[in-house]
């Protein structure tokens, strides 16, 4: 399916880039995710939904390899991954950000930007201590690559502000930068709008998009916001007691009963 | 370069060529991208203006036509001024962050058939109104990013069109040139359009001699050179920025800096550290104001040392900056502050290299402007508008008084005509208002004099004193005369009050609204432990009112001493319950009171503060930047001040 449905801005839906086969994990006698399928498409952006305690967050962590599931699969380009580290699915492009943010407090916004680049910088310990030659070369290489990410997102004025004294909005900002510094192929954003008044809302929602746009960059976002869900994404899938209750369009998602009655609710006018 | 001039400089191409010859391997523009400077040499800004204009032509540009341009301080942007010129076009700024409404107005009144635009977002401006301006055919967007999905084929690309022109250069040689030379110093360089206190803005039509004129002697008159740099941050729009960062630049080939985007301009301003400096009083005040919350922050013995040098500086540090005599211990003291204190200071500020700062557009506190001034930076102050090319005074090196805006710029002639208002004539005189007859004989006098509006006197030695716009001067029913944008001055002057506004002409006593600074009340409540939720909610505090009070009756206390103000002492006052914006109408967006709105809107308050209630109930609508609206209720207490008899003045002196 190499040429896909075309998205309203433009861009080609591609290939299956992830799938999710009848996967389950649990907690001692807690089943977090009970047998769940999904795949997710190149380019796509796909939202998962669902009521507290869905699993939503649990399926994030069992995509980049923070949790291994107990059955199923998940495949990605083409290769089981389902018993991954961390650091191997960073390592192929998967990318991520956390519902409580996970950044340096201490650091600055550069400092936090560059550590995404980590695995990308190929010197050893010996020339980066050195700090001469090709480790200096490779550094300036990785530093214009953060100030490319710090440009697309409008942080400049707080490139050297320690990210401890930012205000929680850009604090998401800068956590969504780091991501974006590895050059993903794959970002999971956890609750990328949690806690912002609608301003900041829109700010990120137009990062997100641009993101998907500029870079072709595939995601995959947990939101509670509906009306931000059902604006921005191509798909959605809706977990509830780690079963997923349903998926498709935004459109489809929105008239199916169940969903409405487990999460949407009925609005009262 | 005054012989430059008769060697027939008389337009901007045309000192662009000079520069490229003169100076060709010197910086001209620098701009922060990727967080590295980059920086355009004269001849490479000759180049790129070449490509530019000749890019215009080849998408039809013809003499005579407008090019609107609309974006933050960009060296692309300022380079499409005289790009325009020099195929006999005229650049019309237009503010940036106005509303597409406001923005329409500008370019259906200018008749612009071209637009030059920064970015996605004043693309966006003008597709949501260019269908009620057929005139508008053609936009050029300098920053590619998400314009992908944009496919208008009147939609270009900055970098495409300088293509073009390079291409219609190679195929048209000698076009460039000749247009160029075809431009003369009486022909209309620029239409600035005012930021309207009141009414519609007026586009006012300013020639290449009124701008290069002015803006050479203002600069031989300050000893200018091709070493000095600025950094252009202030509205493209506003015809200080013309002034400074384009003729000036021009006439004397300095460099100028864009900064990086607007919220990094105090730390560009670091990096840059211009020899050559404008900022308006608002600018300087939160300078002061961040220094004096970050001092308190520091240890004791840091604060001891900064208060003693400071003391010390407020005590000679003006008059060594004058050349006046101080005794040698001093000097001795006042170069170790500069080791320790000083030089520190004004390193962080950015400020180390300023050879000469202006401030204008509204009073300086005296405590602020003293403050710059005694750390030896040449801060001074000068009394512009934009019917004037800018320059009408300025204060001479030697010679500051704080209370005074200067003496006549070099070529200006000052009167003061019976009604106390200010004229001036001067070769920066504009030609016209854009079809605006009216309003041109209004302002203009047949014989060549403007009237500014303010109201003033000249002291004996030619020093220009303003009081107050002349029609705002009033009186109160008993007869005592009332200017009221002294009395707001004197009340801005606390950090705590960041806007005033008052009342009294036709009335029994002076009155005033009052908005408090919510970075310097928030710090201070921050301090005493004092919780709130937002600035609605700290306005309401008994706490703060108090503190405003105290601002209140200081200000009392001093019209106390002067027998004409006197009787102009504010009687009574509250603080409003939201800040004055531009966004909702009642600032102009150079930040200056829109006294005609504020009646109207507010006059429940007003007439609360004229009985004897001690509070009222209010509804507001805010408008957020996004043009959403939302409104919010408050219950505002209004508070009596001490008001001196005047006959007691002297005793509590």
């Amino acid at each position: 399916m190499p040429d896909g449905p075309q998205t309203p801005t433009g861009r080609v839906i591609g290939d299956v880039i992830m799938k999710v086969e009848n996967v389950s994990l649990s907690f001692g006698g807690v089943r977090a995710l009970d047998n769940v399928s999904f795949d997710v498409r190149e380019h796509e952006i796909l939202a998962i939904i669902g009521p507290n305690g869905a699993g939503k967050s649990s399926m994030l962590n069992c995509i980049n390899g923070f949790y291994h599931p107990q059955e199923g699969a998940i495949t990605y380009k083409g290769k089981r991954r389902d018993t991954a580290k961390p650091y191997e699915a960073a390592e192929e492009g998967i990318a991520r950000t956390f519902q409580n943010i996970a950044l340096f407090k201490g650091m600055s916004t550069l400092d936090n930007i560059m550590t995404g680049r980590g695995l990308k910088m190929k010197r050893n310990l010996f020339w980066q201590a050195l700090y001469y030659g090709p480790a200096l070369k490779e550094e300036l290489e990785h530093r214009a690559k953060a100030e490319e990410v710090i440009d697309f997102l409008e942080i400049e004025a707080i490139r050297k502000t320690p990210v401890g004294r930012l205000p929680y909005g850009l604090q998401k900002r800068v956590e969504l930068g780091r991501a974006l510094a590895a050059e993903p192929d794959l970002l999971l954003l956890d609750e990328p709008m949690a806690g912002m008044n609608h301003e900041e809302k829109e700010d990120m929602v137009r990062y997100i998009l641009d993101v998907n746009d500029e870079y072709g960059t595939t995601i995959v976002l947990i939101e509670h916001d509906m009306s931000v869900v059902m604006d921005i994404s191509d798909r959605v899938v809706v977990l509830d007691y780690g079963k997923k209750l349903a998926a498709g369009t935004p459109d489809e998602v929105k008239r199916n009963q169940d969903v409405i009655d487990a999460y949407l609710g009925v609005s009262h006018d | 370069m005054s012989g430059d001039h008769a060697a027939g400089l008389d337009t901007f191409p045309k000192l662009l060529a000079a520069n490229a010859r003169i100076r060709g391997g010197k910086p001209a523009s620098r701009e922060k991208d990727y967080g590295i400077w980059q920086t355009w040499t004269w001849s490479e800004v000759a180049d790129e203006v070449r490509a530019l204009a000749c890019g215009l032509a080849a998408l039809g540009f013809k003499r005579g036509d407008r090019l609107a341009i609309i974006g933050d301080n960009r060296p692309h942007l300022y380079w499409s001024m005289p790009a325009a010129q020099a195929v006999g076009g005229v650049p019309v700024p237009i503010y940036q962050d106005s509303v597409a409404d406001e923005m329409q107005y500008v370019l259906a009144h200018a008749e612009c058939r071209f637009a030059v635009v920064e970015n996605q977002e004043q693309v966006d401006k003008l597709l949501e109104i260019k269908d009620r301006l057929p005139l508008l055919e053609t936009i050029i967007y300098h920053f590619p990013r998400g314009m992908r999905h944009y496919t208008q084929d009147f939609l270009h690309l900055y970098a495409d069109v300088q293509d073009k022109g390079r291409a219609f250069d190679a195929a048209n040689a000698g076009f460039y040139d000749g247009e160029v030379a075809k431009g003369a110093g009486g022909d209309l360089a620029i239409m600035v359009y005012t930021s309207g206190t009141t009414g519609r803005p007026k586009g006012v039509m300013l020639s290449a001699d009124n701008l290069i004129q002015t803006a050479r002697n203002a600069a031989d008159w300050e000893g200018l050179t091709d070493d000095d740099e600025m950094l252009a941050y202030l509205p493209m729009a506003w015809v200080g920025d013309h002034i400074f960062s384009v003729a000036q630049a021009f006439t004397h080939g300095f460099c100028v800096a864009c900064p990086e985007s607007a919220e990094t301009v105090l730390q560009d301003l670091r990096e840059i550290g211009p020899t050559y400096f404008f900022a308006p009083p608002r600018i300087f005040e939160n300078i002061l104001t961040t220094v004096m919350i970050r001092i308190e922050d520091a240890a004791p013995w840091k604060q001891r040392m900064f208060h003693y040098f400071m003391d010390l500086a407020g005590r000679v540090g003006r008059d060594i900056l004058d050349g006046k005599p101080v005794p040698f211990a001093d000097r001795v003291k006042y170069r170790l502050g500069e080791f320790l204190v000083y030089g520190p200071l004004k390193n962080v500020l950015g400020l180390t290299r300023m050879r000469l700062g202006y401030t204008a557009g509204e009073a300086i506190g005296p405590d602020i402007f003293d403050f710059y001034r005694s750390l030896g930076l040449n801060l001074k102050q000068l009394y512009g508008s934009t019917e004037a090319s800018v320059f009408i005074t300025i204060q001479p090196n030697g010679d500051i008084r704080s209370d005074s805006v200067g003496v006549p710029a070099p070529g200006v002639d000052i009167r003061i005509a019976d009604t106390g208002e200010v004229l001036f004539k001067s070769p920066g005189v504009f030609h016209a208002y854009y079809k605006d007859d009216d309003a041109t004989a209004e302002t203009k006098t047949a014989d060549g004099w403007v009237h500014t509006g303010d109201a003033g006197f000249l002291d004996a030695d030619g020093h220009l004193k303003i009081i107050d716009r002349a029609k705002d001067v009033g009186r109160l029913t008993d007869g005592t005369l009332f200017a009221p944008k002294y009395l707001e001055n004197k009340l801005k002057f606390f950090p705590f009050v960041s806007e005033a506004v008052t009342f009294g002409d036709g009335r029994d006593y002076v009155a005033a609204f009052i908005n408090m600074d919510l970075e310097a009340v928030g710090n201070w409540a921050e301090r005493r432990g004092l919780a709130y939720t937002g600035y609605t909610d700290l306005a309401g505090r008994p706490e703060v009112l108090e503190l405003v009070a105290d601002c209140v009756d200081k200000v009392n206390a001093d019209l106390a001493q002067d027998d004409k103000l006197a009787g102009s002492q504010i009687k009574r006052f509250l603080i409003l319950h939201k800040e004055l914006d531009a966004d909702d109408g009642e600032l102009t967006r150079t930040r200056k009171v829109r006294r005609s709105v504020i009646t109207e809107r507010y006059g429940d308050l007003i007439a609360a503060l004229y009985s004897d209630q001690d509070h009222c109930e209010v509804t507001a609508t805010v408008t957020f930047e996004d043009g959403r609206t939302d409104t919010i209720h408050a219950d505002l207490k209004i508070r009596d001040a001490k008001v001196i008899p005047p006959g007691a003045a002297q005793a509590a002196a």
